[in-house]
């Protein structure tokens, strides 16, 4: 099992290698300038001085290089000086926003709390609900509940974030007027009139969310029970006079939760991708809001990180997949 | 008995070999002709009702934004300022927007150009992702190099990607082919690129079974060339897979298209899609929330139809579930 995770580990290296090589050389080609903004009554050799201050001028692989450093070397050092009160990042360049000139990492980290809060609990409410659904939609296969089921997480495929976000603001927000339509990230829960402020605006975008979610891993959890059902274990436990909970819930789910688990894993990351989306519906000032304002402005050094950490937050879940995958199925860890 | 008529029913050519073996008039006669193989898969589509509608919404979609704006009176960009912001009427079925234009023909129009990337794109994506699996399940010393570059692929975070993609390549390529075309040539190419993966690790999975099969063994034996075996005998056996990832391809890129556009980074504001007409109609939602309905209810509903005839088709093409 270790050797396994270790040749996992080692070959998620050179994955990310490539994939902050091909972010790196998308952004090289971008025609946006840092200094356009500068006024024009600044000479051409102080917009020199600017730029080489700002590290352009130099040669593409020193600056690959370069940005590598800052951000796997010396971040790493600033969140170990932040939490321990040491001073080993002390002088080091940073990777500089252009739109605040200041660090990356502080912004991002500042808005990271607002998206793992709203895509932590849509995925864990989204997975909640759809559990039992396939579990039982599977159980009584083609029954009303079966057909239901299939026809709204199809409606859950085939609704965009983009729509549902908005018919839903439309409904309670608009013409009910029960929810707020927009996402106060100032708000602080303090006292129980806060915290029901924020559940109130939590739960829009964490149903729109939640509802792809659910039509996912739905599908997944009753494909996979389909497959164990009819499988010659069942018919033995069933035999040997085990009560049907016995079976269904302790038998067959066991054994079928061991692909829908590695689908839960990889399903993360791309609900990250589809909070960009959601966010930019509710305003939600989370990552997803910042990468698009980046774009917006041009802010090269600000979307290169942000496409960095959704590749990292990508490879990091393919490998936790693939080691649960290991750990709950011992045929995967030996070929 | 009863199984091996099941068999003959399948599969028609184990019929037809089994006419062959026997002298006519001698064992076993075929209870019914000898069906073609398409005929089955017709009869079972036939029975899978969501699909059937699904087909037949998504056929009257794309034939209404096709010849709907032939037919239609109004112009998608005629401005008729003194008739904006009307409710539904006679005249204006869906209503006008905030410059007069009249949205129902704004719907076929932009529907025009989201059906169209969603099929241009879908095409792109399902050729990459078929030569790139065929090519990697055919030759062995491919495969390792071109399965991890699909790995590769399906680990880049995608909707950033072509966010980025969209801001880099928007201003040169509008430069080269006009605003429109350029627009539309840099979508469908982004989203080919991005979403030719999955197909690839489904043809090649296919492509090895299939490799391994004795009539290929029967046509490498006779000298048949490798171009050959592969458009001849592979490719018209992984063409079920292919045709059931055409339909989830549709979908994808129409959202993506969609996704784009509603974040501002699709097509120019002027030239409607259905998501350039939901996010513009975003800014009214506190006066006119009815005019988000259209386009994303035509959005939802093409995208619900192909999936259904997607479903329908991967049941009809899968001859272990045919019969049944």
């Amino acid at each position: 099992m270790l050797t396994f995770t270790i040749r996992r580990l080692v070959l998620a290296v050179p994955t990310l290698l490539f994939i902050s090589l091909v972010i790196f050389l998308l952004l090289e080609l971008a025609p946006g300038d840092p200094m356009a903004q500068v006024p024009l009554t600044v000479p051409p050799e102080v917009k020199e001085k600017m730029r080489e201050a700002l590290g352009l001028g130099q040669p593409m692989h020193i600056r690959f290089w370069k940005w590598l450093v800052q951000f796997f070397w010396i971040e790493p050092q600033v969140l170990i000086d932040h939490y321990f009160g040491t001073s080993l990042s002390a002088g080091d360049l940073r990777v500089i926003s252009w739109q605040t000139r200041s660090p990356v990492m502080d912004i991002v980290i500042q808005r990271l709390p607002q998206t793992l809060w709203v895509v932590g609990t849509a995925y864990v409410v989204g997975t909640l609900i759809a559990l039992p659904i396939g579990i039982y939609s599977a159980y009584r296969q083609y029954s009303v509940f079966d057909q239901v089921g299939t026809f709204v997480s199809m409606i859950g495929f085939s609704v965009p974030p983009f729509f549902s976000g908005v018919l839903v603001i439309v409904i309670f927000s608009v013409n009910l007027g029960w929810l707020p339509s927009i996402y106060d990230t100032t708000l602080r829960v303090t006292d129980w009139d806060s915290f029901v402020q924020q559940l109130q605006q939590m739960i829009m975008p964490v149903m729109v969310l939640a509802l792809q979610i659910t039509a996912q891993i739905s599908r997944f959890m009753r494909a996979s029970m389909l497959d164990n059902l009819n499988q010659d274990y069942v018919r033995t436990a069933r035999a040997k006079g085990l009560s049907e909970y016995t079976v269904v819930m302790l038998h067959v789910l066991r054994n079928s939760m061991i692909p829908v688990v590695t689908v839960i894993a990889l399903g993360v990351p791309s609900i990250f991708g589809g909070a960009i989306i959601t966010e930019q519906v509710f305003k939600v000032n989370g990552i997803g809001q910042l990468l698009i304002g980046a774009i917006q402005a041009n802010d090269l050094p600000m979307v290169q990180t942000l496409a960095f950490i959704f590749a990292v937050l990508i490879v990091l879940f393919n490998l936790i997949a693939d080691v649960l995958y290991g750990l709950l199925d011992p045929r995967i860890r030996y070929d | 008995m009863t199984e091996s008529r099941h068999d003959a029913a399948t599969d028609p050519r184990d019929e037809i070999a089994s006419l062959v073996v026997h002298a006519p008039g001698v064992g076993p006669q075929p209870s019914r002709p000898p069906r073609s193989q398409w005929l089955d898969v017709w009869d079972q589509f036939k029975s899978h009702k969501g699909a059937m509608w699904g087909g037949v919404i998504f056929l009257v979609i794309v034939l209404g934004v096709v010849f709907g704006p032939m037919l239609w009176p109004y112009d998608a960009t005629y401005i008729d300022i003194r008739a904006r912001n009307q409710g539904p009427s006679l005249a204006h079925p869906f209503g006008t927007d905030q410059l007069g234009r009249d949205t129902l023909a704004r719907m076929m129009y932009g529907g025009r150009t989201s059906v169209a990337v969603g099929i241009t794109a879908m095409l792109l994506a399902l050729f990459l992702g078929s030569f790139v699996g065929v090519i990697a399940g055919f030759f062995k010393r491919l495969d390792g190099l071109l399965m991890r570059l699909t790995d590769l692929f399906l680990a880049l975070p995608l909707l950033p990607l072509l966010l980025v993609m969209m801001l880099l390549f928007r201003e040169p390529l509008s430069a080269a082919f006009g605003p429109e075309r350029g627009i539309f040539i840099l979508i469908v190419c982004a989203i080919g690129i991005t979403s030719w993966m999955p197909t690839a690790r489904i043809v090649r999975g296919d492509v090895l079974a299939l490799k391994e099969r004795e009539f290929v063994l029967a046509a490498r034996s006779i000298g048949t060339t490798n171009t050959k075996l592969i458009t001849r005998h592979i490719l018209p056996n992984v063409l079920s897979p292919i045709m059931v990832s055409a339909t989830l391809g549709i979908a994808n890129a129409i959202i993506t298209e969609s996704a784009l556009s509603f974040l501002g980074l699709g097509f120019p504001p002027d030239f409607p899609t259905w998501g350039r007409l939901l996010f513009d109609a975003t800014d009214y939602l506190q006066q006119y929330p009815e005019r988000v309905i259209w386009p994303g209810l035509a959005i939802s509903l093409t995208v619900l139809s192909v999936n259904y005839l997607g479903d329908g088709l991967r049941d009809a093409l899968d001859p272990r579930i045919r019969g049944r």
